[in-house]
């Protein structure tokens, strides 16, 4: 379904593998600026982690790389956002188009209260694939690493799935639509630690496939998937105590979490934030 | 140092125990009113329903009228009318109401949002009588006329597009709470898959709210089956000798309007010895049916509340 082979042919020579190109990003909703500053560059195949305190911003960062900011009346979305280099923001993009190419994975498990089969089945429905569906659904849920778990009840409910189960559902039905990227708010923030690990276990081997952005409050879990990291955190602003988010740097990894070149970074990654 | 704490310390003052109890007694002395009274009223309907079902001639209970002063208790005359009706207005406030939910709920900007609830506020406060006479001066020959050559003024189709526009807000009321109630995160869900807001209303949103939409359509049938004043005054069967019919054009009457027309007047009770008890035979009649609906509506809304 994704066609974006016609789109590597307009991209820059100097940015071969830059999914994402970020450049002075601002949110607003209504006339509060959430967030500020944000630039970077998403790679391809990399797992790109997006790390800081609660209100920092970075959940609202992750919607706007799928649009799904439009949803909320009175957001706004300023400055240079770039999927494979073509203007995400344009008033000629259709979100609906773009979603389709971006999945996305929520902090809460949201299964639709139908069968396991027709929650990974909707994505293709929707987009008017009808046939082979089996096969697709079956796809999906060995990815997911769900399969083996739920291969002989796919006609019962979701809402009867355990949280984890439900998750990496969750992560079944975004992938049955073969996006281009991934991006996970707080995937596993409502599982429990065998849960978790299935799920950053699963991260990494997708990661050959997909491109992720995962946002999370653990520290550990940023170390142990991604690839890259930003880190933010929130200013308030004296005059008006309104707290904006802002990108304050973003880098391989090993370098945010053993060689941090902001002191606010080093504070939040050796826990001394405050 | 705190002081060292004692059984004294932790059993509280006796006054506010006192209180306490106090408050609670009052409460239950209010719910048990309510409840009393409530079958005081179940117990006055059937015990003279009784006298009329124990007394009553059973072949006069069949026929082609309802006539009680005449000694013709046709109850399925009534029974049609009000189905007649029902229906018709079903027809009207279902469609309309629904989709005034799923705009409201789905679709309507904040701003619109604050214009067009009031406005259907507005209209659930109308009294009914008012749309009873709308019903009889402008929807009758305005439309059912105008329609259907040669029809009476007076006619059971016109009560029932009153009865409708008269259900509209209740539907639509209900039925946006049970669209409101589906969690945010599906129509997340859904859009992040990319699907359209169409897509994602009928393929989710509506499933999911299944339940609670068909409470508000039995609330909404409920309300429609007891009311009387547009009914009675726009049906025009007059409650004294209604005609059994099976078309909506025809002059008719409902349980409802036939109650209501007995009882007004100063000779309510004149006539054929049965016709005051027959009132609450009707009126029994009524009762049951109306309860069962409201039974089957608390069933699917209690579903709604838990699914989630």
């Amino acid at each position: 379904m994704s066609d974006h082979a016609d789109d590597v042919t307009a991209e820059p020579a100097d940015a071969p593998r830059a999914v994402f190109h970020v450049e002075d990003l601002r949110v607003y909703y209504g006339d509060f600026r959430a967030v500020t500053d944000v630039s970077m560059d998403v790679h391809d195949n990399e797992i790109t982690a997006m790390i800081g305190p609660s209100g920092c911003g970075k959940s609202t960062v992750l919607r706007c790389f799928n649009r799904m900011n439009d949803l909320i009346p009175g957001a706004r979305v300023e400055g240079r956002l770039d999927y494979h280099s073509i203007p995400l923001y344009d008033h000629k993009v259709d979100p609906v188009e773009v979603r389709r190419r971006i999945g996305m994975v929520f902090q809460k498990p949201n299964p639709f209260p139908k069968s396991i089969y027709d929650n990974v089945a909707y994505g293709p429905r929707v987009a008017g694939n009808k046939k082979g569906l089996d096969d697709l659904v079956e796809q999906s849920l060995r990815k997911a690493a769900l399969w083996d778990e739920v291969k002989d009840r796919l006609k019962n409910s979701a809402m009867g799935l355990s949280g984890g189960q439900q998750q990496r559902l969750c992560i079944a039905r975004a992938i049955a639509v073969s996006p281009d990227v991934l991006l996970m708010d707080e995937p596993c923030s409502a599982l429990d630690p065998i849960a978790t690990a299935l799920i950053e276990e699963l991260m990494v081997e997708i990661k050959e496939d997909y491109t992720i952005i995962i946002v999370t409050h653990n520290m550990q879990q940023a170390a142990r998937v991604s690839d890259r990291t930003a880190f933010f955190t929130a200013e308030v602003d004296p005059n008006t105590e309104q707290r904006t988010g802002l990108l304050v740097e973003y880098a391989p990894t090993d370098a945010i979490f053993s060689n941090p070149q902001d002191e606010r970074t080093e504070n939040y990654v050796t826990g001394r934030f405050g | 140092m705190a002081e060292p704490i004692s059984l004294e310390t932790l059993s509280g003052s006796s006054r506010r125990h006192l209180n306490e109890s106090a408050v609670k007694a009052v409460m239950a002395v209010a719910a048990t009113v309510s409840l009393a009274i409530s079958a005081l009223i179940v117990f006055s309907l059937v015990r003279e329903a009784w006298v009329f079902i124990t007394e009553v001639e059973w072949s006069t209970v069949w026929g082609s009228s309802w006539a009680p002063r005449l000694g013709r208790y046709d109850l399925k005359t009534l029974v049609v009318g009000s189905l007649l009706v029902t229906i018709i207005a079903m027809a009207v406030s279902g469609p309309i109401g629904l989709g005034a939910a799923i705009y409201l709920s789905e679709y309507a900007s904040v701003r619109v949002r604050k214009v067009l609830k009031p406005t259907l506020e507005i209209l659930a406060g109308i009294p009914s009588v008012v749309l009873g006479f709308f019903a009889l001066q402008w929807i009758s020959p305005n439309v059912i006329q105008r329609l259907f050559d040669g029809t009476s003024q007076f006619n059971l189709a016109a009560a029932g597009l009153g009865v409708g526009i008269l259900t509209i807000p209740l539907m639509s009321s209900i039925a946006e709470d049970a669209l409101k109630a589906v969690p945010n995160s599906l129509r997340e869900a859904s859009a992040g898959l990319g699907a359209r807001k169409v897509t994602t209303t009928i393929q989710v949103i509506l499933p999911a709210a299944v339940s609670g939409l068909v409470a508000a359509f039995i609330v909404t049938v409920s309300r429609a089956i007891g009311e009387t004043m547009v009914v009675f005054i726009a049906a025009g069967g007059g409650g004294n000798n209604a005609q059994f019919t099976l078309s909506p054009l025809d002059s008719g009457s409902t349980m409802t309007a036939a109650m209501a027309a007995q009882a007004s007047g100063t000779d309510s009770v004149v006539g054929e010895a049965l016709t005051f008890q027959s009132l609450f035979f009707v009126g029994l009649v009524l009762f049951v049916i109306t309860l069962s609906l409201n039974i089957v509506a608390d069933r699917f809304v209690r579903r709604v509340r838990t699914r989630y």
